[in-house]
């Protein structure tokens, strides 16, 4: 007789708690939900896109305590030791974050799918770099797959977004 | 795409992790960083019933320059290394390695150690444990053991880690005063898998090359350092043809082909980027013995 394979039914299900876009989220989900999972299935916030699942693409990439990370490779158990953003916390429809309102301005894309793990790196790339040149602007997004845009408007997106950035921080000292 | 199901334990200290270790034993597997890790559990390319999660273990993430090592605990960041002064000025060859390291986002999350307790021959940073002569600092629930690098690799991800073990840190051992240190691989696009990479550390010593020593990725299963000293000793690194450990190095690798590239290509890229990497490691210790004996003023 064979083992029986855990399914979901026999599975041992955890209380999870993590703070995204700063409200703490409770959900039952196993040890074996990676980040990414929980948050589009069970906190039903699908900002964050799934594509490979192995770290190669970057769309699922959200900022852990400011910090870009793979959302499908950290589990959601690990996760509740920080705090998460999502895309859906850098700005709404009506008063975008620099980031989206360059993308817009730029074109910085076509069907949508990389977006959101374009959107949180180059967030926190501008935070420690405000002023990149064209070079450095690609080599920031060098872990980020996108199969429409060609990365010619994402790099213009990015220096867009700097000095949206700049003229944002300008109008409010 | 989704690992297989396994029971996770989040120890708080060393002493309960290794006492979880040493309960589950080869059904067990430490997560740190989890950015090799989690992909071959996505993949299934394997299913440990127990995952040992470290990242609320107190105390492994640290980094402790000394007079002669770099030590960084089980913790430690790829960036967080990458990103330390104080560690570069002490051996810039783990930044000049860590930049390579896939891209800057894994390295947000990755870990050094981690890196090097999966063996991956692909992997950066396990050559400059090699080239570095380090040591791997292995805890389990019946005492530490310090593991040399020589005796710590036996094959493409394997090691002589029990089962039962933790890995708490590793020490980096600087170089010699003067020495100079390179690194550089060469990949299909950045930050992907090097089809071949070179760690080289020279030091040249009253006008003439006094040491030489490589260490690859990529083409070797295990990652160990050539000295190729007897290629260019006693001559003075302007008129060095760095070309000449090149038999040396042929000798010292085998390369595997793939789909990336064929073996012939990696032992010729192997070669160049050894020939690469010592010009330039030369070119800094010269600089530095220039500094040093500035900033000693003028020779008694």
């Amino acid at each position: 007789m064979t083992e029986p394979i855990a399914d979901s039914a026999t599975e041992e299900l955890l209380d999870l708690t993590v703070v995204v876009n700063g409200v703490p989220r409770h959900a039952k989900a196993p040890a074996r939900r990676l980040l990414s999972d929980f948050l589009r299935h069970d906190l039903r916030l699908t900002g964050t896109h799934v594509g490979c699942e192995h770290g190669v693409c970057g769309a699922c990439t959200v900022l852990v305590d400011g910090q870009p990370m793979r959302s499908c490779l950290m589990f959601a158990v690990t996760a509740q030791a920080h705090e998460v953003t999502t895309v859906e916390g850098l700005g709404a429809i009506d008063s975008m974050g620099p980031v989206q309102q360059a993308f817009i301005e730029c074109h910085g894309l076509q069907c949508g799918f990389c977006t959101p793990g374009f959107l949180t790196t180059i967030t926190a790339y501008l935070e420690d770099h405000p002023h990149p040149t064209a070079d450095e602007a690609r080599e920031a997004i060098s872990g980020n797959l996108c199969r429409c845009t060609g990365y010619q408007n994402i790099v213009k997106s990015v220096l867009r977004a700097a000095e949206l950035r700049a003229e944002r921080a300008g109008t409010t000292t | 795409m989704k690992p297989a199901p396994f029971v996770h334990h989040a120890p708080r200290s060393v002493a309960e992790a290794v006492g979880v270790l040493a309960q589950v034993g080869p059904e067990g597997k430490v997560l740190a960083g989890g950015q090799s890790l989690i992909p071959i559990l996505n993949m299934r390319l394997a299913s440990p019933a127990h995952l040992v999660d470290i990242n609320q273990v107190a105390g492994l993430a640290d980094v402790v320059v000394t007079g002669t090592e770099v030590r960084i605990g089980a913790l430690v960041r790829h960036a967080q290394l990458e990103h330390h002064d104080e560690a570069y000025a002490a051996l810039p060859l783990l930044r000049q390695a860590l930049v390579n390291v896939a891209h800057p986002v894994i390295r947000n999350r990755g870990t050094t150690v981690g890196s090097i307790a999966h063996a991956d021959a692909a992997g950066e940073m396990p050559a400059v444990l090699a080239l570095t002569e380090g040591v791997v600092e292995a805890v389990s629930a019946g005492g530490t053991r310090e593991i040399a690098v020589a005796d710590f690799f036996e094959g493409a991800l394997e090691t002589s880690l029990g089962a039962d073990e933790l890995v708490v840190g590793v020490r980096f051992r600087r170089f010699a005063e003067g020495t100079g240190t390179a690194f550089m691989e060469r990949a299909r696009r950045h930050g992907d898998y090097a089809m071949a990479g070179v760690a080289a550390a020279v030091r040249v010593e009253d006008g003439v090359v006094a040491d030489a020593r490589l260490s690859f990725v990529s083409v070797t299963d295990v990652p160990r350092t050539l000295d190729v000293t007897s290629a260019f000793a006693g001559q003075e690194p302007d008129a060095v043809d760095w070309s000449a450990a090149a038999d040396l190095v042929a000798g010292a690798i085998e390369p595997d082909g793939d789909i990336h590239a064929t073996a012939a290509y990696r032992a010729m890229l192997a070669a160049e980027l050894s020939r690469l990497t010592l010009a330039a490691a030369a070119a800094r210790s010269v600089a530095l013995q220039q500094h040093l004996s500035d900033s000693e003023g003028p020779a008694a």
